[in-house]
This record gives C-alpha cells, sequence and structure tokens, in this order.
C-alpha cells in the first residue's frame, strides 16, 4: 500500500505542476466561466418569472445564441482530459527508461499502476468538482437563488457520473499506453477512438437506420422504428450514454422523452411536470452502470496487460 | 568457497519463451562480497538472468535463492537488499537529482526525516554533491550513471547488479565509476553483479567472471584461472622467431626461471611463463653460436583472449 501511496503522491504532484493540467484547467474554467455568461444573460429573468422548481440547475444547462451550455462544453472536454491523463501513463515511462528502474524498488509491480489511475482520478475530480463549485457560487451571487437539497444531490450525481465518464477515457488512453510503445501513437488512437463515438458514430447510426427504415414518406411505425435504430446504434457510444445520463438528471422537465420515440404532436398536447430524482435514476441507472462498467474494463484490461509484460530497460 | 558465504545461488535455473531457451539449465553460485563479472554477446541471457534475481520474470524451471529468499515469490524481499542499475539508466529530467533520488528512497519505505541524509550521502559517495539541486535533464551521460549508482546505494543494497555500466563512456570516467565499485566492494563488503562485454574495464574490477552463451553458462572462475585452462599454468606467452641452429638455444631457455613450457615449429619458437622474461630470453639468443633473434612478442593473457577461446570454442 506505502509503493501505491508514494507512486500516487509523485503522479499527483507532477499532473498539478505539468503545464498539460494548466492548460486544460484553464480551458475548463473558461468554458465554465463563458457557460456562466450565458445562462446568466438568459435566466435571470426567466428565474424571476417562472415557477420552475429547478432555475439553479439552468446554470449548468441554458445554452445561448452562439455558445453553448456548460454540459455541452463538459461532455466535450471531458474526453480529452481523461486521454491526457491517461495515454502516457506507463509507455512514457518505458521510454524514458525509468519502469525498469522503478520495479527494481521493493515495490509490487501493480502499484505504478494503481498509483497512476488514481492520481489521474483525483485530479480529474477535482478539475470536475472544482468548476462546478465555481460556476454554483458565482451563479448564486448573480441570481440570488440558492439549490434546493434536489439540486445539490443532481449536481452530486452529475459530478460522479461525470468521474466516471472521465475515468473511462483516461482507462482506455491508459490501455493504449501499455500496449503502445510510443506516447504519440496511443494518443492518436485515443483521439481517433473518441473522434469515431463523438462524431462518426451518430452519421454512421442515421444513416443505418436510414437504410433499414427510410423516413421518406414513413409510416408512423417505420418512424418509431428509425428512431429506435438510430438510439440502438448511438448507444454503443459511451459519449451518447453520458449525453443522456446528464441531460436527464440536470433537465428534469420532460428530458427523458428523448430516450423513448415520441411525436412531436404528443409533446405539445402534454402537461409537462418535472421528474424526481428517483424517477431520473433509474431512468437513467443503465447508463451510469455502463459508463462504470467501461472504465473498470478498460482499467482491469491495462492492468492485467501491464503485469504480464516483460520489462527490459531496452 | 564456503557454502555460508553464497549469496546468490542458481541451481538448473532455465527460462523459456514458448519453444526458445533464453536461460538454459545454469549453475551459479556468488559469494557475499564477491565482484561478479557476467559476460556475453547480446542475446547470451545476462539480462533474463537479471530479471529473474530481482523477481521481473518468473523461471521456467530450476531454483534461485537470493539471500536465501526466492524472487519470485518474495520479490519485495529481494529488492528490499538489491540494488538494480539498468543498461539504459533513466531518471525524470524534470526533476532534480535529489528530488530523484528521494522519490526512490520512499519507495524504499526509507524514513522521510531521514532522507536528506541519505541522498546527500549518496550523492557525495558518486561526486555529484555540487549537483544535487540540478534538473537531471542538465546532466551527461556519465553523470546520469553516477546518480544511477547513488540511487542504488540509497536503500543500503547487500547486492548490486550494473547491466552495462560502462557503456557508451569515456574511458576516463569508466574508470572513475570502476574506482567507485571497488571502493564500495572493500568499504560497505557489498556484492556487485557487473553485466557487460567491456572485457578489459569487467578485468580491471571482478574477483570472478562467468562467460554466458547461448544461455549458458561457458566459463566460470577467477580470470587467472580461466587463462590456465587455455595456456596452462603461465600468464605470458612470449613469440620467437629465430634463424640459426634453432637446437643451440632450446636447452639454454627451458633452463631459464618460471618458463613452464615450449614449443617449436620451424624457426618459432613458443615460451609460456609466468613472468616476463623478454630481456633473459634476449640475452639467452645473443650469447649462443649461430643463433640470431629476428623477432619476439609479448602476449599477455587478458580476459579478451579467454572470452574469444572460449567463443571458438562454442
Amino acid at each position: 500500500m506505502r509503493g501505491i501511496l508514494t507512486v500516487y503522491r509523485k503522479e499527483l504532484s507532477d499532473h498539478f505542476s505539468s503545464k498539460k493540467f494548466i492548460i486544460l484547467l484553464g480551458l475548463v474554467y473558461l468554458a465554465g466561466l463563458s457557460s456562466i455568461y450565458v445562462s446568466v444573460q438568459n435566466i435571470r429573468d426567466a428565474a424571476q418569472a417562472s415557477t420552475d422548481a429547478f432555475v439553479f440547475l439552468r446554470l449548468f444547462t441554458t445554452a445561448g445564441d452562439i455558445l453553448p451550455s456548460f454540459i455541452t462544453f463538459i461532455s466535450f472536454f471531458i474526453p480529452i482530459v481523461g486521454i491526457v491523463f491517461g495515454f502516457d501513463a506507463i509507455n512514457s515511462e518505458r521510454s524514458s527508461r525509468n519502469l525498469s528502474r522503478l520495479l527494481s524498488q521493493p515495490i509490487y509491480r501493480d502499484s505504478v499502476i494503481n498509483g497512476k489511475f488514481l492520481a489521474g482520478i483525483t485530479t480529474l475530480s477535482i478539475i470536475i468538482g472544482s468548476i462546478v463549485l465555481i460556476i454554483s457560487g458565482i451563479g448564486l451571487r448573480i441570481i440570488g437563488v440558492p439549490p434546493n437539497s434536489e439540486e445539490i444531490l443532481r449536481l452530486l450525481f452529475f459530478i460522479f457520473i461525470c468521474i466516471f465518464y472521465g475515468t473511462f477515457w483516461m482507462g482506455l488512453a491508459m490501455l493504449f499506453s501499455v500496449i503502445m510503445d510510443k506516447t504519440a501513437t496511443s494518443i492518436l488512437v485515443s483521439i481517433a477512438i473518441w473522434l469515431f463515438f463523438m462524431f462518426f458514430l451518430p452519421i454512421i447510426a442515421s444513416a443505418i437506420a436510414n437504410a433499414i427504415s427510410p423516413l421518406e414518406d414513413a409510416t408512423l411505425a417505420t418512424q418509431v422504428q428509425n428512431f429506435s435504430i438510430q438510439k440502438g446504434i448511438s448507444r454503443i457510444s459511451p459519449a451518447t450514454l453520458f449525453n443522456e445520463s446528464i441531460l436527464i438528471l440536470l433537465i428534469p422537465t420532460g428530458s427523458h422523452l428523448f430516450l423513448s420515440p415520441v411525436l412531436t404532436s404528443d409533446i405539445e398536447r402534454m402537461v409537462l411536470s418535472p421528474i424526481s430524482l428517483g424517477q431520473s435514476l433509474i431512468q437513467v441507472w443503465p447508463q451510469i452502470v455502463i459508463i462504470f462498467a467501461l472504465a473498470i474494463i478498460c482499467f482491469a484490461v491495462s492492468y492485467i496487460l501491464f503485469m504480464r509484460q516483460e520489462i527490459r530497460s531496452t | 568457497m564456503n557454502d555460508k558465504n553464497i549469496i546468490i545461488e542458481a541451481q538448473n535455473l532455465t527460462k523459456k519463451y514458448g519453444s526458445l531457451k533464453v536461460v538454459n539449465n545454469l549453475n551459479l553460485s556468488i559469494a557475499e562480497g564477491e565482484i561478479y563479472g557476467l559476460l556475453g554477446p547480446n542475446g547470451a541471457g545476462k539480462s533474463t538472468i537479471i530479471l529473474m534475481l530481482l523477481g521481473l520474470t518468473e523461471p521456467s524451471e530450476g531454483t534461485l535463492k537470493v539471500a536465501g529468499f526466492n524472487p519470485t515469490r518474495e520479490p519485495l524481499k529481494v529488492k528490499q537488499i538489491t540494488g538494480y542499475l539498468p543498461e539504459k539508466v533513466g531518471f525524470y529530467e524534470d526533476m532534480t537529482a535529489s528530488q530523484n533520488l528521494a522519490y526512490t528512497a520512499e519507495l524504499n519505505h526509507i524514513e522521510f526525516k531521514t532522507i536528506p541524509k541519505k541522498v546527500h550521502e549518496a550523492l557525495k559517495t558518486v561526486g555529484l554533491e555540487k549537483n544535487s539541486n540540478k534538473l537531471v535533464g542538465h546532466f551527461s551521460k556519465g553523470m546520469k550513471q553516477r546518480l544511477g549508482i547513488a540511487d542504488v546505494l540509497i536503500k543500503d543494497p547487500k547486492i548490486v547488479i550494473f547491466d552495462e555500466l560502462t557503456e557508451g563512456l569515456d574511458p576516463e570516467v569508466a574508470n572513475q565509476i570502476l574506482a567507485t565499485i571497488a571502493d564500495l566492494n572493500k568499504e560497505k563488503k557489498i556484492t556487485f553483479i557487473l553485466s557487460s562485454h567491456q572485457l578489459n574495464l569487467v578485468q580491471k574490477v571482478c574477483h570472478t567472471v562467468g562467460i554466458m552463451s547461448k544461455g549458458k553458462l561457458i566459463g566460470e572462475g577467477r580470470v587467472d584461472e580461466l587463462a590456465k585452462n587455455i595456456v596452462g599454468d603461465s600468464k605470458n606467452k612470449i613469440d620467437i622467431e629465430i634463424s640459426g641452429k634453432v637446437e643451440n638455444v632450446i636447452d639454454k631457455l627451458k633452463a631459464l626461471k618460471s618458463v613452464k613450457s615450449i614449443s617449436i615449429e620451424n624457426n618459432m619458437i613458443s615460451i609460456s611463463s609466468d613472468t616476463d622474461i623478454r630481456q633473459e630470453v634476449s640475452r639467452t639468443i645473443a650469447n649462443s653460436e649461430d643463433v640470431l633473434l629476428i623477432k619476439m612478442d609479448m602476449k599477455t593473457f587478458s580476459l579478451e583472449d579467454i572470452y574469444l577461446n572460449y567463443f571458438k570454442e562454442v
């Protein structure tokens, strides 16, 4: 355990003093502050007039005409932060020829990968937790509406989901850092996978759904089938699972309708009321579990491969 | 060699990768306080033996004990008393020499309050105390090697393993490092294993050498003992070319002190002796009738000759 703690402390100190951490923190804070600006512009009046019980959460979900909301920013940045903290975890030690020297010290081999993984999660948690707190603090002062207990709980769950999601990307990048010798290769592969899930999979899902169930002159059943196929394929992507879960958690009113096919005409006739935190969690539980499981799987595979690797100095 | 003094013992040690035997049925005994040179070309199995000694890879067959511990079952106990400096040593280049050593000290569970003193002592031993606050990225290769020695000394090891320690260093620095090793061996009774193919350098400090080829130990012993296997009891070989009557001089040469054997082939005479007797030989020939000395060469058997001879046999 002391070995893990020593590696953990060193990695944490490396992260906090690294340029990549400062740049990422700056970017995330910039995104957070710009989203406060946008939301404050849009919700101050709404808050005074509205009877919405979740005004405080709007700080995180309100988008402007040009600038997107905080949750859009964060869903974009979290994978980048995760990848940056994982892509060179092992192969940089190997290429700097530190690994064999490190493993010749009286520590178990897994102390290295465990310490690095825990330090990455801690750094990720600090970035996410701090930006949510900053937005909450500034927002509270500007809009003057304090969060209720349910909003606080929803924000806590939001933070946990963000950490799980970031951990997944970090675990994936760490896996490539174990498999690949060069840091450039591991970051490129990680980013390629992120781009695929983020941008290309929705296009592919739409193309497949339209090929199987064309929407042109489609019956209601075909439209539903098209939606189901598209959703099913999109849910291969952790990005889709993450977006669904944070939307339902932070937008309690009506966002659950995104998960199933609903006609626009039906929505127009609906009287929407917010669903409870319990109901929101039930809706997104599969997504949360899958994100968590993916993070664990990525780390477990990295761990096994690292433990089986031959350690040589050359 | 007394059994009590054996610190490293391998019996029928074999390491296979698939069907390839990298280390083949190796029997090895290294006494406490000995400087042991492990010699052999690339791919001879030297590094694999080192990895097995440190518990970084598991033997396929046979037994291995390091200070009475099994490196596979008790790797931490072995690594607590064994320092290892890999062939291409790496340090964290954005950290100072002191910080790098302090990290190693922490990994070795050395008490926090004693770490600065230990670090200073280790740096002083290798003559780097003035560079303690310099970033390792600015160190020359020789300085890094010396820092590597300091790194292994931090834990007060009983055994130190150096893999190609003097590789790529200029002769002056290499000699300084070897002198440090000899001093440490004398003062602290540390057992050293030097894996190398720079035979002339190893010869200067090693008490015993083991010559490896294709995973097998093909020769082991003191350098002079190994030389005996090739040229008998004598250390020097003098080759003489004479003109005239060879028989006029042979008996006189045989009568010279320290001559072990003489062989004749036409006008070429080979004399094996324990000491340099060139003066006596030339005087004897000059005093003999009808004999003229044309050429005389003396060869002292170095580790390189022994090494090459073994490989010629293999």
